[in-house]
């Protein structure tokens, strides 16, 4: 028990987390809601940034000066600076561990440039390099024999004087809490554009989970209202299509045919002159026809097949209907120097932690890294603090929220609640907000908030119940929004992802981070 | 359009409405506006995370890339313990993975990795582990400890990756219960995804363990004769 290491969530960072935390000599389990390879880190294609040995024309200096300048002032320069410097580090790590890195004639790893970076940086693996890593990941975690308990749903984080004593559970396959004891816990539960709900290349999971229980626990999440709009989504499904389609020379264009940007300006710029034309009542499409059958065939193969699939357009003869939505969450869990929050033995990394790396507005390719990175200095925190910590105290669960869910009264179905919220949220919190529309949402959130006991599920049974899944999913993102709002209100200026236009300018005053607790903004 | 999904039991549901969508957006459908205890698992929506493995009309497919018909019926995953309507416990079929050894062992030194051995495996280290190689699998029948398709494609592509220090332990490991279970049928080739073959893999695998001085062993059973 004393050198016992809990993992929650088991993405890219908290696999990486898992490994380090063993190999510093804890006893290590992870706990998931799915199976780890199902986790979203499966789907990153763009690449993972890294200056490596043989990179020409790039350096660690231009990483950190092009991550800080993308963060639009508001990220830690040392942190990024640790990020970037130990980049080359992490590449040669995953490297070793049998990444399948795509690879240059003379087999070293090949670069490709993604948008806001000065160099070719972005390490990948064809278009599949977070499932490639994902994948890797979890053989090398079977291979030290580290324990994994699959479909295991985080309830709470228990804790007797703010200090981590365990965690609380739903078991899905039996619908039975479970609770699981240890001193040190790091959750790497993922982001939480979810909820955005269709309006999100995310996977369906991707809550917040992590978030909600960390702030319940005491914690602090900090800089929630920026969150990443990426401009090339399909129309209808909002899954991705890669940046690489603009980057090799695709055109946006309105239902008239015009182009009306720069296609290779930044993510946040092109995200907004879309949403611009979008307002005045034009479609969106994506123009890859003149690139001809046989280049697309070649380099855009799976963008190809994902219009076909889900568009019904095929990309050689017709346009792309595209929209711009929620990607990627800047804002997370809060964590000093060590990846330690402020409850005591309680750690995170990954899309659900804030490292201050990605300030307001993240660099394609800065994720996949960040997670490697400081899910090693995650996992070797909690190793330490684990074997130091003697007076270990025994967790226990003071109140049950199934036993709650079950009396609430099922009048309102939360379906319909989940997708009318996630709709108002790309109107009214998505890449242009104003205080009105702002203030609205914050309303309708409480509002929800106050009726969630005349919600609930249908679905009475114990076994595998996704109906209650997908309500404690809709509580802790209702919780998230609520704080989302609360930031993006308080943030009375423009900056990175976060454009006011009734404030369309940055404004010195708020270079700084907008932390909250679970009773709003505390401190900065 | 109806289509019927194997639940408790078999039921039908009318989805005209979804025309044209996947089969992951109707099973969405139901589950949000029909019935929400219909119960299956997704994730990223996109075919690359293996959630939504399924049946339609007894053949594996994503529910996330298949647009059902007129008729179709739905079943869950075969070989595996179900738990709930189209939701299986796959435990046990990862644990595969563990005892093939399907892992890189660590060299002291890196090789470089040359463009044409990074390709070597490349299609390998496309899986997704779905799960639907597994299902089709008619070895599981009669034989429920087959180190199994997808795991001896994992095999192959750390066998075959240059920077794997001990090829022979694992060449060791796939013996028992491993590569000469497998009856080369091809089903598993004929359901991936991700257009792996499992069989071609394991026959790759049956050619290096004859490097490693190993004999097909109903080969010899049959030539021997006296064994029975
Ligand atoms: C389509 C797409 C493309 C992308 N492309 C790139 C790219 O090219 N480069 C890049 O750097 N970044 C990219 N990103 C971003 C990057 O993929 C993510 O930020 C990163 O993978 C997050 O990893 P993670 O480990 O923090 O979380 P995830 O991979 O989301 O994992 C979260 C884990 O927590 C578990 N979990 C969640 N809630 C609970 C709970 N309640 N109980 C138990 N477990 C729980 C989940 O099951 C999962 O295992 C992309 C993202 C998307 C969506
Ligand atoms: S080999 Fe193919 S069918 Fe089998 S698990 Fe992998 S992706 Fe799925
Ligand atoms: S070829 Fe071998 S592994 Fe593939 S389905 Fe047939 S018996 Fe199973
Ligand atoms: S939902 Fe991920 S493969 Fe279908």
């Amino acid at each position: 028990m004393k050198n016992k290491v809990l993992v929650v969530g088991a993405g890219g960072a908290g696999l990486v987390a898992a490994i380090n935390a063993h190999d510093n000599g804890s006893d290590v389990t992870i706990l998931t809601k799915d199976y780890p390879t199902r986790s979203q880190t499966s789907m990153a294609q763009g690449g993972i940034n890294a200056v490596l040995k043989h990179s020409e024309n790039d350096s660690v200096e231009e990483h950190i000066a092009n991550t800080l300048k993308s963060a639009a002032g508001i990220a830690n320069e040392d942190e990024v600076t640790k990020m970037c410097s130990e980049a080359p580090n992490a590449l040669e790590w995953l490297d070793n561990i049998g990444v399948q890195f795509s690879r240059t004639s003379d087999g070293k790893i090949a670069h490709r440039r993604l948008g806001g970076a000065t160099g070719d940086r972005a390490c990948y693996a064809q278009d599949y390099t977070g499932l490639k890593i994902l994948h890797t990941l979890y053989d090398q975690v079977l291979k030290r024999g580290i324990e994994i308990k699959n479909d295991m749903f985080l309830l709470d984080i228990l804790t007797t004087e703010n200090k981590v004593s365990g965690v609380s559970v739903l078991n899905k396959r039996n619908g039975e809490i479970e609770i699981y004891e240890a001193p040190a816990v790091i959750l790497a539960t993922g982001g939480y554009a979810r909820i955005y709900d269709k309006h999100s290349t995310n996977a369906v999971g991707t809550s917040g989970d992590g978030l909600a229980a960390a702030i319940r626990a005491g914690a602090r999440v900090s800089d929630m209202e920026f969150v990443q709009f990426h401009p090339t989504a399909l129309k209808n499904s909002s899954i991705l299509i890669s940046e690489s389609a603009r980057g090799a020379g695709g055109y946006l264009l309105n239902s008239k045919g015009e182009r009306f940007v720069d296609e290779l300006l930044p993510r946040d710029k092109v995200a907004l002159a879309i949403h611009e034309e979008i307002a005045k009542g034009e479609d969106i499409f994506l123009d890859i026809r003149h690139l001809g059958e046989e280049f697309i065939d070649h380099e855009l193969p799976q963008e190809r097949k994902l219009a076909k699939l889900y568009e019904n357009v095929d990309p050689v003869n017709d346009l792309i209907p595209i929209k711009p939505v929620a990607h990627y969450t800047m804002g997370g869990i809060e964590v000093s120097k060590d990846s330690q929050t402020i409850v005591s033995g309680l750690f995170a990394c990954g899309e659900c932690a804030n490292h201050r790396v990605h300030g307001a507005n993240r660099l394609g390719g800065n994720s996949l890294l960040e997670l490697v990175v400081f899910g090693k200095e995650a996992g070797i925190s909690a190793s330490k603090f684990a074997q130091n910590t003697d007076d270990i105290k025994a967790a226990s669960l003071d109140s049950n929220i199934l036993d709650e869910i079950s009396e609430y009264t099922n009048e309102i179905d939360f379906y319909e609640l989940r997708e009318s919220m996630g709709n108002m949220f790309y109107k009214n919190v998505g890449i242009s907000r104003d205080k009105e529309a702002l203030q609205e949402s914050l309303n309708t959130v409480k509002e929800y908030l106050s009726k969630l006991p005349l919600m609930g599920v249908q679905d009475k049974s114990k076994i595998y119940n996704t109906n209650l899944i997908e309500f404690l999913e809709f509580k802790n993102m209702l919780e998230l929004s609520r704080l989302v709002l609360k930031g993006a209100l308080d943030r009375e200026e423009s900056r990175g992802a976060h454009f006011r236009s009734d404030y369309p300018v940055i404004d010195e005053a708020y270079s700084k981070h907008t932390i909250v607790d679970i009773n709003g903004v505390v401190a900065s | 359009m109806k289509i019927k999904i194997q639940r408790e039991e078999l039921v039908e549901y009318d989805v005209a409405s979804q025309e044209g969508s996947t089969l992951l957006e109707v099973l969405n459908f139901i589950k949000t506006k029909v019935d929400p205890t219909l119960t299956y698992s997704s994730g990223c929506r996109s075919s690359v995370c293996g959630s939504c493995a399924m049946r339609a009309n007894e053949k594996e497919v994503l529910a996330c890339t298949y647009k059902p018909q007129d008729g179709d019926v739905i079943e869950p995953l075969k070989n595996v313990p179900l738990i709930r309507d189209l939701v299986v416990d796959m435990d046990k079929a990862l644990e595969f993975n563990a005892k093939s050894k399907a892992w890189l062992n660590s060299c002291d030194t890196t090789p470089d990795v040359s463009e044409e051995a990074e390709k070597l495996n490349e299609v390998q280290s496309d899986c997704i582990l779905c799960g639907s190689c597994y299902s089709a699998c008619p070895v599981y029948a009669v034989n429920s400890e087959f180190k199994g398709p997808f795991s001896l494609t994992r095999v192959y592509k750390y066998v075959s990756d240059v920077r794997d220090a001990d090829v022979k332990e694992k060449i060791d490991t796939v013996q028992s219960t491993g590569i000469w279970d497998c009856t080369l049928c091809n089903e598993c080739t004929m359901v991936c995804p991700q257009d792996i073959s499992s069989k071609a893999d394991i026959e790759k695998l049956r050619m290096k363990s004859s490097q490693y001085g190993y004999m097909d062993p109903n080969f010899g059973n049959f030539g021997g004769g006296l064994s029975f």
